[in-house]
């Protein structure tokens, strides 16, 4: 076992992470931890844009970012927490293009930009072009340069290293961070990193669907590692599912399809969602599409054989527009379907896209450990995070301007806490649960396989929880899912060596989704309304009255050593923008 | 707007639609080596059935998890994005994600091994460090004098379309990988390494051209390139990348760019 010391280590090197680490190095010494390449994070798969109210194209302001935001998140977003992701969208931009980012540009040489879903001119009045991006690669271009200036800046790397534990340590009665304790992937060593202060900035946690946008490395690492040192995850129940996935893959096609002029249409050809969202139409917010698509389905008007997707639609859009506004996603309808965009359209269906819940912290990325209570020395930004700027759902281009607005003041944040404290003493034999957990795993001669658990999660949350839940649904996979936790007891690894264990890797990562799972399940039964990714069939409105509230989930360990989930509620920041109907 | 006549549909829209997914069985023959097990590599055959719409990784996540857990390869994305999953497959860099079982002849057994001329570490992952470090070398990041502008630089839409192409770069070593140059000398800058240069010699709002040439003037620089063009042929991304070099070449020969 080795240990080291760093003022401020950094759990994950994607979008939010690195964006944390440019500022956190310049003002402390800092480590940055990843279980792959910063560059093979899952924000490069982002497409279509950052939000910000820059106005270069037409009139805008970030008042009425905030607003949509708010709005698009079916007001359970935290009003203090929108604004300032709206307002602070300007700089993160322009910080960008600053720090080399190849934005698309207009004629005059500004940063171009272009309509998304649910961003709006003037309150919901008509689409507005907000969304800045390079291409249909905005996402790349972004870990792309906060990659090349972590570069620039020395910023220090530990590439697969695996964060398995995270260390608190009681001083005067308060819980305070101590570090955290990685498995190193290439020898199987294990780690302690002293730190004063850590962010968790380590994605999302997608994996526990079947048809998903999501990475096979997405699996909840950051939240599950965190929830089981007794901290409450928020809002859980709420996940996004993009509209247009390629059909049965899960790829993601950007939702700047629609907003450079794609349309979604069912067998019929006909363009339905002007009857869903009669303003906004094909931009409507994702959660009103993907429940439009699903019902075109439901009620017959699906497409292909089984009549199981819908068509995204950009046969009428000019080659020349495709060849430069879209270019990868033609090219993955091209690779993966066979099919010619140019003249075809394109089957799709909604994908499981991103966690809106997670680790809840204050603006300043602070994590809290229960409604108003900061952890010193601990962070979190990103999607493995709540602030909560996405309440109920999250609109497009908002999570790649999340993970810069929020990434850098965690980065800022954590390294100013850092120059003014000292380290709190690793608690004794700091790596026990990290070893257990890993020769448990290795050790373990259990008949169950990883690969046959993980895929009967998927099924089932595919099933149960995705677009839309009712209280069986959501009780079968209750029940499905404690008893895969129970099979998870006695999985077993094949391969039983220390270099490039991935068979380990796969298997830790599973108990993660497992309990990650439990945490969304338990939190969508017990709320019983419909509000932005979450829809209840049986309870199809929203409730302002009894849920206008945060989720918080707390996992429990009885003195018999049973685990169960308590669930709290936090309440929502309002401040200026009442609750309305929403409608698009 | 006309609605379009969906009824007249493509035979690839029918083929990428029918639902009915009919199995083959091929035969995987992949590069194994593990020095806790072995000094030696050697290669190891896996039957599977599969449908021949899915892709190469889909067939190596198969062994992994119905066959053999200790198969060991890196792989994130699975839709050739991040860059984790450039291997040798038929003798041709690829990335597994990107590349479809029916599109490499399932008949006869399809060779996966590790990229070339990097340290093989356990079965197809191999030491990624060299590659990186050349990465850094040439200075990938943009480098401007003077006090920055309150907002944006500008850069006209023809400026911005210099470099799109080398932006694309995922930096996955499938070209760096390809170059019979790199495989006798690892010293060489390699594609991946010129083309990220590129990127920003070429980017009108960029003041450290001349540092960059300089480096890669050296003589691990871009004139042992001998435009084999294998690095083109392999890029996922369908970068142009000897053109890219070439480009180099004439602006260290002219100093414009």
């Amino acid at each position: 076992m080795q240990i080291h010391k760093y003022d401020t280590v950094i759990v994950g090197a994607g979008g939010a992470g690195m964006r944390a680490a440019i500022e956190s190095t310049k003002r402390s010494r800092t480590a940055v931890l990843t279980k792959l390449y910063p560059t093979r994070s899952h924000t490069g798969a982002a497409q279509g844009g950052m939000a910000a109210a820059l106005a270069n194209v037409e009139e805008d302001n970030w008042e009425w970012h905030t607003f949509d935001t708010i709005k698009g998140g079916d007001y359970l977003v935290d009003q203090d927490a929108a604004e300032i992701l709206a307002k602070e969208a300007i700089d993160a931009v322009l910080d960008l293009e600053k720090m080399g980012l190849p934005f698309n540009r207009t004629p005059q040489g500004t940063i171009d930009q272009r309509r998304f879903g649910g961003h709006t001119r003037n309150h919901g009045e008509a689409a507005v072009r907000r969304s800045c991006y390079a291409s249909d690669r905005t996402g790349h271009m972004i870990l792309q340069t906060l990659y090349q200036n972590c570069v620039k800046e020395g910023v220090e790397f530990f590439n697969e290293f695996y964060v398995l534990d995270l260390l608190l340590a009681e001083v005067d009665g308060v819980q305070k961070t101590a570090g955290v304790v990685a498995y190193e992937l290439a020898t199987g060593e294990i780690h302690v990193f002293q730190a004063k202060a850590v962010i968790f900035a380590s994605g999302g946690t997608g994996k526990f669907f079947k048809v998903t946008s999501n990475a096979h490395t997405l699996t909840g690492d950051g939240q599950a590692v965190a929830y089981r040192r007794g901290l409450p995850l928020e809002d859980m129940e709420f996940f996004q599912f993009h509209p247009t996935g390629i059909w049965r893959m899960g790829i993601l096609l950007t939702e700047g399809a629609r907003g450079e002029g794609g349309i979604l249409r069912n067998k019929d050809g006909e363009r339905f969602m002007e009857k869903y969202a009669p303003v906004m139409k094909d931009l409507a917010s994702r959660d009103v599409v993907s429940r439009a698509i699903y019902t075109e389905i439901r009620e017959g008007r699906g497409c292909g054989p089984e009549g199981d997707h819908v068509y995204l639609d950009l046969t009428h859009l000019p080659p020349e527009q495709l060849d430069a506004k879209l270019p990868d996603i033609t090219e993955f309808a091209r690779t993966y379907l066979g099919i010619e965009p140019y003249t075809d359209p394109i089957p799709i269906q909604p994908t499981a896209h991103y966690a809106m819940g997670g680790i809840p912290t204050n603006v300043e990325g602070e994590v809290l450990s229960d409604n108003t209570t900061v952890v010193p020395g601990l962070y979190a930004a990103g999607e493995v995070a709540c602030v909560s700027v996405h309440g109920a759902n999250r609109l497009g281009t908002n999570s790649l301007l999340d993970i810069n607005v929020f990434g850098r003041r965690a980065g800022i944040a954590a390294a100013e806490y850092s120059a003014t404290t000292d380290y709190v003493q690793l608690p004794e034999d700091p790596a026990s649960v990290v070893v257990a957990q890993v020769e448990g795993l290795r050790n373990s001669t259990g008949k169950e396989r990883v690969s046959e658990i993980r895929n009967a999660l998927q099924e089932c949350m595919d099933k149960n929880v995705m677009v839309f839940r009712t209280e069986q649904t959501i009780k079968e996979a209750v029940e499905e899912i404690a008893h895969l936790r129970e099979r998870y007891k006695n999985v077993s690894v094949q391969d039983k060596g220390k270099r490039f264990n991935t068979d380990l890797l796969e298997a830790i990562e599973l108990g993660n989704l497992l309990d990650l799972a439990e945490v969304m399940a338990i939190s969508a039964l017990a709320r019983k309304e419909s509000r932005g990714g979450h829809y209840r069939e049986d309870y199809p409105n929203r409730d302002d009255i009894n849920f206008m509230r945060h989720t918080m989930a707390y996992r429990e360990v009885g003195a018999d050593g049973t685990e169960s989930i308590r669930l709290d509620y936090k309440p929502v920041v309002q401040t200026r923008y009442q609750p309305m109907e929403r409608k698009y | 707007m006309s609605t379009p006549t969906l009824e007249k549909h493509s035979d690839a829209l029918d083929a990428a639609e029918s639902g009915a997914s009919h199995l083959i069985t091929v035969t995987l023959r992949i590069r194994r080596f593990n020095s806790e097990v072995s000094d030696e590599a050697n290669w190891i055959d896996y039957q599977l059935d599969i449908d021949p719409k899915e892709r190469v990784l889909d067939a190596l996540h198969k062994v992994k998890w119905e066959i053999d857990g200790t198969l060991t390869f890196r792989r994130s994305c699975a839709h050739g994005i991040c860059g984790s999953d450039a291997m040798r497959i038929n003798g041709r860099n690829r990335l597994a994600c990107k590349t479809l079982i029916k599109d490499i002849n399932p008949e006869k057994p399809i060779t996966v091994e590790p990229i070339k001329g990097l340290t093989v570490l356990k079965d197809l992952v191999v030491d990624m460090d060299p590659f990186f470090q050349a990465y850094r070398d040439v200075m990938p990041f943009l480098i401007t004098k003077g006090n920055e502008p309150t907002r944006e630089r500008l850069q006209s839409p023809e400026d911005r379309e210099r470099f799109d192409d080398t932006t694309k770069c995922i930096l996955c070593a499938a070209c760096t990988s390809s170059c019979p140059v790199f495989w006798n000398d690892g010293q060489y800058f390699g594609p991946a390494a010129i083309v990220n240069a590129h990127r920003f010699i070429f980017d009108s709002r960029d003041e450290g051209g001349e540092q960059r040439l300089e480096i890669l003037n050296d003589k691990d620089g871009v004139w042992r390139c001998r435009t084999t063009f294998n690095c083109t042929d392999a890029c996922p991304r369908g970068i142009e990348v000897t053109k890219a070099i070439q480009e180099v070449k004439r602006a260290l020969i002219t100093r414009r760019f």
